[in-house]
């Protein structure tokens, strides 16, 4: 197995502030991987390092092999990378279809329109409301249509910003079942950033742990689960 | 009663002009949150070409045709030289942009063309068969052109995947860089397709105010009380406005404030909207659940 992603050295800064310092992280190809820290640890801003959203960066982003680091935000999606982002980031004042549209808006193969079934076969809640405005719609439903409109890229990897930010625990456990079944089904990888690290080191396979913007410990999701401190200072047992 | 028809009528075919330019100014104020005071400025000019082409012999539509084209052009590259700069600037500097581009416009039309009066002509045949009492050839013509343009820019936001884009962009620029929208390029497309609308104002205006730098200051204030009073984040209500705001100037001209104080209305409404409801009658109140 090759790695999908890997960051080298990666630094992050929001003008003069620096988040992130010197991270090497590798997510193996239709592996999953979580990155858990506390709040401000830098989780958020390393998922928006990878496809340059909002930060400056410096240090080495790899995708299947070739340096994507110095690339505009917008043709990184284009090399199939999906982010979902932190407040899920729904086109809220368009339809459900919509949003979905958008999501392939880089695709120009045929095959968008049947994708919207296979969409709504993980999701059918958002085909009842497919016509309705996507700020209508519950939290949950919410995450789905984010979760969506990603997968309408036919991603080769996903970036999730806590999916399970604000949501009751049996809708989370819905999202995250339906997030490996993608995972099997259609091989996406995926990078997870959780602050609920029961639910992600049972999805990932591999974890990482950020304190301070800097990675502190990395490893099997089963090892890294059994570790004394992650399991006091995040597991909470 | 014959008189009163006839004030409807024609403040409906001005309607057409001030709902175009409303929607030129919605168009850019829903992506960015700026008004573009320059927007008839920029108007004027093109319709000041498109009196060079006709004169230099082109046909009015084909000349019509090449000047949509033109002022899409232009809205573009101001978009990409003038207004990218002043991108994340405080809004006060954005709006001293605008009068600045403003004042630039129109003094180099005054510079170029002279500040003389010039006649424009009118495609509508002042004989044509579907003149009458109530409306001349060209205000009826004025309002089939306004509404085809407002229909097809419609029809290209609702139908087309780039109408799409640019309102994803409008509204949410972050999400879209992340579905791969270039959203600065989606910005400078609403900025030349609000030229575009404007530069039919233009046209058809001219033949009725005739042609000088001056000719769009009072449509540009009308066009901004209809975009305010329709909801100046709303482009149906915009339209809407353009409509009413042309039947009471002309109406209000006609019987209470006559013709030399028509502007005012203009200044009332926008007053009064301010104050009564500053959404507008269609502004939007998005519905969320939190």
């Amino acid at each position: 197995m090759s790695a999908i992603l890997e960051t080298r050295g990666l630094n992050a800064a929001y003008g003069p502030t620096a988040v992130l310092h010197g991270i090497d992280i590798a997510v193996e190809e239709r592996g999953i991987v979580t990155l858990l820290g506390a709040n401000g640890a830098g989780k958020t801003t390393m998922l928006r390092a990878i496809c340059r959203m909002m930060v400056r960066i410096s240090g080495e982003v790899r995708f299947a092999g070739a340096r994507i680091d110095g690339k505009a935000t917008e043709d990184i999606v284009r090399l199939g990378i999906a982010h979902v982002p932190d407040g899920r980031g729904t086109f809220v004042g368009l339809t459900v279809e919509e949003n979905l549209r958008l999501g392939a808006y880089t695709r120009r193969d045929r095959d968008v329109a049947q994708d919207y079934e296979r969409i709504y076969g993980y999701f059918p809640r958002l085909k009842e409301r497919r016509k309705q405005q996507a700020g209508t719609l519950s939290g949950g439903e919410q995450q789905m249509l984010a979760i969506s409109r990603a997968l309408m890229l036919r991603p080769k990897l996903l970036l999730l910003d806590e999916p399970s930010f604000g949501l009751a625990p049996l809708v989370v456990q819905e999202i995250f079942r339906i997030l490996r079944t993608i995972n099997k089904q259609e091989g996406v990888s995926m990078l997870l950033v959780e602050q609920n690290a029961n639910i992600a080191l049972e999805l990932a396979d591999h974890a990482y742990l950020l304190e301070t913007g800097s990675i502190i410990l990395g490893g099997p999701s089963t090892v890294i689960s059994s570790d004394e401190s992650v399991r006091r200072a995040y597991l909470g047992y | 009663m014959q008189a009163f028809t006839h004030q409807v009528l024609s403040g409906l075919a001005n309607g057409g002009i001030y709902a175009s330019v409303a929607l030129a100014l919605v168009m850019i104020y829903q992506a960015t949150h700026h008004v573009n005071f320059a927007q008839g400025e920029l108007a004027m000019f093109s319709t000041y070409i498109a009196w060079t082409m006709i004169n230099a012999g082109l046909p009015y539509w084909v000349a019509f045709v090449l000047i949509l084209c033109f002022s899409f052009v232009l809205g573009v590259l101001i978009e990409r030289i003038v207004v990218r700069p002043v991108e994340q600037a405080p809004v006060l500097t954005v709006v001293i942009v605008f009068i600045g581009l403003l004042v630039i416009v129109n003094s180099v039309a005054g510079w170029i063309y002279s500040y003389t009066i010039k006649a424009f002509p009118s495609p509508f045949p002042s004989d044509a068969w579907y003149g009458s009492t109530y409306m001349s050839p060209h205000e009826i013509g004025m309002i089939f052109v306004t509404l085809v343009v407002l229909s097809l820019v419609f029809a290209f936001f609702r139908f087309t995947p780039l109408g799409l884009a640019m309102r994803a962009a409008a509204q949410n620029p972050a999400s879209s860089q992340l579905v791969g929208i270039r959203v600065g390029w989606m910005l400078a497309f609403g900025w030349g397709l609000a030229g575009l609308i404007g530069s039919v104002a233009g046209m058809m205006a001219a033949p009725i105010v005739y042609l000088d730098p001056n000719m769009m200051s009072g449509i540009l204030l009308y066009g901004f009380a209809a975009a305010l009073l329709g909801g100046i984040d709303n482009p149906w209500g915009a339209v809407f406005g353009g409509f009413v705001v042309g039947v009471l100037e002309n109406v209000a001209g006609a019987y209470i404030v006559g013709t030399e104080l028509k502007l005012t209305v203009a200044l009332i409404i926008i007053v009064g909207v301010l104050v009564a409801k500053p959404s507008g009658l269609f502004g939007r109140t998005l519905v969320t659940r939190v």
